[in-house]
């Protein structure tokens, strides 16, 4: 998309000023025992993922081997190291929804936003993610833009779903990135 | 730092398989077990680490007790009856050793650990005939990045024993649990290579590793080779720490001192000369003592920094370590190369000339205890030759694999001895092989510089500094000062000594701090020093590392020349070739310099 350049721009100066942020946290949880999980809560929350450089400043400031960091960071599902897209798509793979199309609904996603599972689009507008069950089995297959369910999604029709979604994250920018913070 | 004197600790009785025992409060049914001759099987719990608990395979039985106990961790009480190996327990041992191996991904025929497998051992010892349960099989990456270690994750079984050792130990940290659930990997960072992380090559993983998930990097094939390639004349160095631990490899006791037969075995294999890194050891002292006198001289009469303390820098695990972690000091490391590399840059400098070589027809192959030495070899700055000053490394248990191969029946060798030049050397390089040696031998050199007589010790052991203690000091007062030393007259002269890098560690740390000044610290990486490299013979624990320790004190004193400056192939070198310590051809052959690295893995200039 076009905004990448001015984008990445802003993204820079908002990322060391996340990571001074960081710092700040960092100072407060230096001594305090069982502090990782909490910090690396925190630095998710500033930056909407993890990156090396925040979790490499976290392994020195905590004193923990980058190792059990990293090992921390991929044992809790809820950690991530790929940057979030500003847009969460999530398809629900629960009984109903798989047997009612939701593979084929995941397959098209996959190839229109030519990314796999856990992973973002190289302008960071769309995340994909897979779930179990969004309480609305009753419609399967059914999939989840940001908090906005969707449902009987057919493959044909995601490009249409999408759009508005496609619009909102370019006109967001990095604005909603630091509102999520 | 050790626990307070027996008289005080309280006495527990308990059984032990209908055993009555008394063990001081506070020891685990492991340690108790052992006293009354019982050995229970352990797979995650390392010797003097925090126990881990994870295996399970250390259960015993504890009479009215509902659940069985791990006795790697559970201390004793009073009155405990422990049953070690009733049906419950060895049952319940084997049920682990079944489920690891139903993951297992390994073949027992080809692997480097078919004659030391603790986990083939276990399922020998429990009896183990078949697997009952298909298991999935662990995802096997190999992983070859580094220049001293291989891994295999096929074949790890989870224990986590490394885990301890390079956090621990070590304070390295370099691997860890990865992911979760069955996925679940033991390794570096996001399970990338071990070479993009901040790794110091010292193997003592791989020492630990109970089966064949970490080895070193096999290079046999490559000393073949050179063997058998016409146009190399093939020379071997040999560390100071092989001659006491390779007869492990031939069923001789820890301890047994196996010289003469080496040397035989090496020239079995045909090579064209064996020759002693003691030789480099010695030319270490002549350096290195220098480069401690200037640096005193430097700060105390010249009221510089010297800078003091002056840091050994024979250990390229410890090289790496304050690359990576201290780079604050950096200007404090002796700018001396290691022995091992020192020998090369002779070896193809002085000892071709000699021979008449051209530097790239010498080959040179090292025998070293140590993994970070294959590493060390390969560094950009050791070519003082012109091209790599040393060619290969192998370990002590690749030459014994090599000697067997060669079918040489080490037992029947006669004993030989060393070829000259570059074989000869005095008891001070011995010691070079075990934790406070070097400081010793630098002191014993040192003292003689400085006041003409010889270092004022029983037997000239610096019984201080010796010993498994993980941090060690002495104090020495100059007394009788020659004029050109007189500013040393009365100065006491502040040594420590430490092995393991979390003990040089936290003696960096007190420097650091002010709490602690010293003129000269020896760091060894490796637990009890070389005789404790993570190349010797399996399995090292406190037993063998004192056994091996005894027999290279032996060594030192059953030769007749014991201190490094006493050594007449130094004298000739220096003579013949080199100049003066510190002079400049000194300079360009002998010495090093260091550079920052990344806490990540990355060069910092990179
Ligand atoms: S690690 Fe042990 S059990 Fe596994 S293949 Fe090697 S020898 Fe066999
Ligand atoms: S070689 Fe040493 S530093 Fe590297 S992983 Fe093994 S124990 Fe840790
Ligand atoms: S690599 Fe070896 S020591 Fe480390 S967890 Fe695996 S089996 Fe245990
Ligand atoms: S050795 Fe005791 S639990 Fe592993």
């Amino acid at each position: 998309m076009g905004t990448a350049d001015p984008g990445s721009l802003c993204q820079q100066s908002t990322f060391e000023e996340l990571l001074g942020q960081l710092d700040d946290v960092l100072l407060d949880y230096a001594k305090v025992p069982g502090a990782l999980i909490p910090v690396l809560q925190i630095a998710q929350t500033l930056f909407g993922y993890l990156p090396e450089e925040a979790l490499r400043r976290i392994s020195r400031a905590l004193d923990k081997p980058y190792s059990e960091v990293a090992g921390v960071v991929g044992f809790y599902s809820f950690f991530t190291t790929v940057p979030r897209g500003r847009v969460m798509v999530r398809v629900c793979l629960g009984t109903a929804c798989y047997v009612r199309g939701g593979k084929e609904v995941l397959a098209g996603l996959k190839n229109l936003l030519g990314v796999e599972v856990g992973e973002t689009t190289p302008d960071r507008a769309f995340s994909l993610d897979v779930g179990r069950c969004f309480g609305a089995c009753g419609l399967a297959p059914v999939i989840m833009i940001d908090d906005d369910v969707h449902q009987g999604v057919r493959p044909a029709q995601l490009s249409r779903l999408l759009e508005p979604y496609r619009q909102g994250a370019a006109a967001d920018g990095s604005a909603r990135r630091d509102q999520d913070s | 730092m050790t626990r307070q004197g027996k008289t005080n600790c309280k006495m527990v009785h308990l059984t032990i398989n209908n055993a009555p025992v008394d063990v001081a409060e506070g020891t685990t049914i492991l340690n108790a077990a052992r006293q009354v001759g019982i050995r229970i099987p352990t797979l995650c719990h390392v010797e003097r680490l925090k126990p881990v608990g994870a295996c399970r395979i250390c259960v015993v039985e504890l009479d009215g007790v509902q659940n069985l106990a791990a006795a790697c961790s559970m201390p004793v009480s009073e009155g405990l009856c422990v049953r070690t190996h009733s049906q419950r327990v060895r049952e319940a041992r084997r049920l682990v050793v079944e489920l690891l191996l139903s993951e297992h991904d390994g073949q027992c025929q080809t692997c480097e650990r078919r004659e030391d497998c603790e986990l083939q051992a276990l399922s020998a010892e429990l009896g183990v005939r078949e697997v009952s349960y298909e298991g999935e099989r662990t995802r096997r990456r190999l992983d070859s990045s580094t220049p001293a270690l291989f891994r295999d994750s096929g074949k790890c079984i989870k224990c986590r024993r490394c885990v301890s050792v390079c956090s621990e130990l070590q304070h390295v940290g370099a691997l860890a649990a990865q992911g979760r659930g069955f996925e679940t990997t033991i390794g570096p960072a996001f399970n990338r290579d071990l070479s993009s992380v901040a790794c110091v090559q010292c193997g003592q993983c791989a020492a630990v590793c109970p089966v064949g998930a970490i080895t070193e990097r096999d290079q046999v094939d490559e000393l073949w080779a050179a063997i058998d390639d016409p146009s190399k004349h093939v020379i071997v160095q040999t560390a100071p720490a092989i001659r006491a631990a390779l007869g492990e490899c031939f069923g001789y006791e820890p301890g047994t001192l196996v010289t003469g037969k080496m040397v035989a075995a090496l020239r079995r294999l045909g090579v064209d000369a064996v020759f002693d890194t003691n030789f480099a050891a010695d030319l270490t002292i002549m350096e290195e003592g220098s480069e401690l006198l200037a640096r005193l001289k430097r700060q105390l009469l010249d009221n510089q920094p010297g800078p003091l303390p002056l840091l050994t820098s024979c250990s390229p695990g410890w090289i790496l370590y304050m690359e990576h972690f201290h780079a604050d000091f950096l200007p404090h490391l002796s700018s001396c190369k290691s022995p091992q590399q020192m020998f090369g840059a002779v070896a193809k400098s002085y000892y071709a000339q000699q021979q008449g070589l051209r530097p790239e027809q010498v080959f040179v192959a090292s025998i070293m205890p140590c993994t970070a030495k294959k590493y060390e070899c390969q560094r950009p700055e050791m070519t003082s030759s012109g091209s790599q000053d040393v060619d290969v490394v192998l370990t002590t248990r690749e030459l014994g694999k090599m000697i067997r191969a060669a079918g040489v029946e080490f037992h029947e060798l006669p004993d030989e001895s060393m070829d000259d030049p570059l074989g000869r050397s005095s008891g001070a390089a011995d010691i070079f092989a075990t934790t406070g040696g070097v400081c010793e031998a630098a002191l014993r050199t040192v003292h003689e510089i400085v006041t003409g007589q010889p270092l004022p010790a029983e037997n000239l052991h610096l019984t201080a500094v010796s010993g498994l203690s993980g941090i060690k000091e002495a104090a020495l007062t100059i007394q009788g000062a020659l004029p050109a030393w007189s500013f040393l007259e009365g100065v006491t002269v502040q040594v420590a000594v430490a092995h393991g890098l979390d003990n040089a560690r936290q003696v960096l740390e007190q420097v650091r701090r002010g709490e602690k000044s010293y003129h000269f610290i020896e760091v060894m990486t490796c637990p009890g020093g070389c005789i404790g490299g993570a190349g010797q013979p399996r399995f090292t624990d406190d037993r063998v590392r004192q056994a091996r320790m005894a027999a290279i004190y032996r060594e030192d004193e059953g030769k007749s020349v014991r201190k490094s400056h006493e050594n007449t192939a130094i004298q000739q070198l220096y003579q013949d070739f080199l100049g003066e310590p510190l002079g400049p051809r000194a300079h360009e052959l002998l010495h090093t310099r260091y550079a920052p690295r990344d806490t990540l893995g990355k060069s910092e200039s990179g």
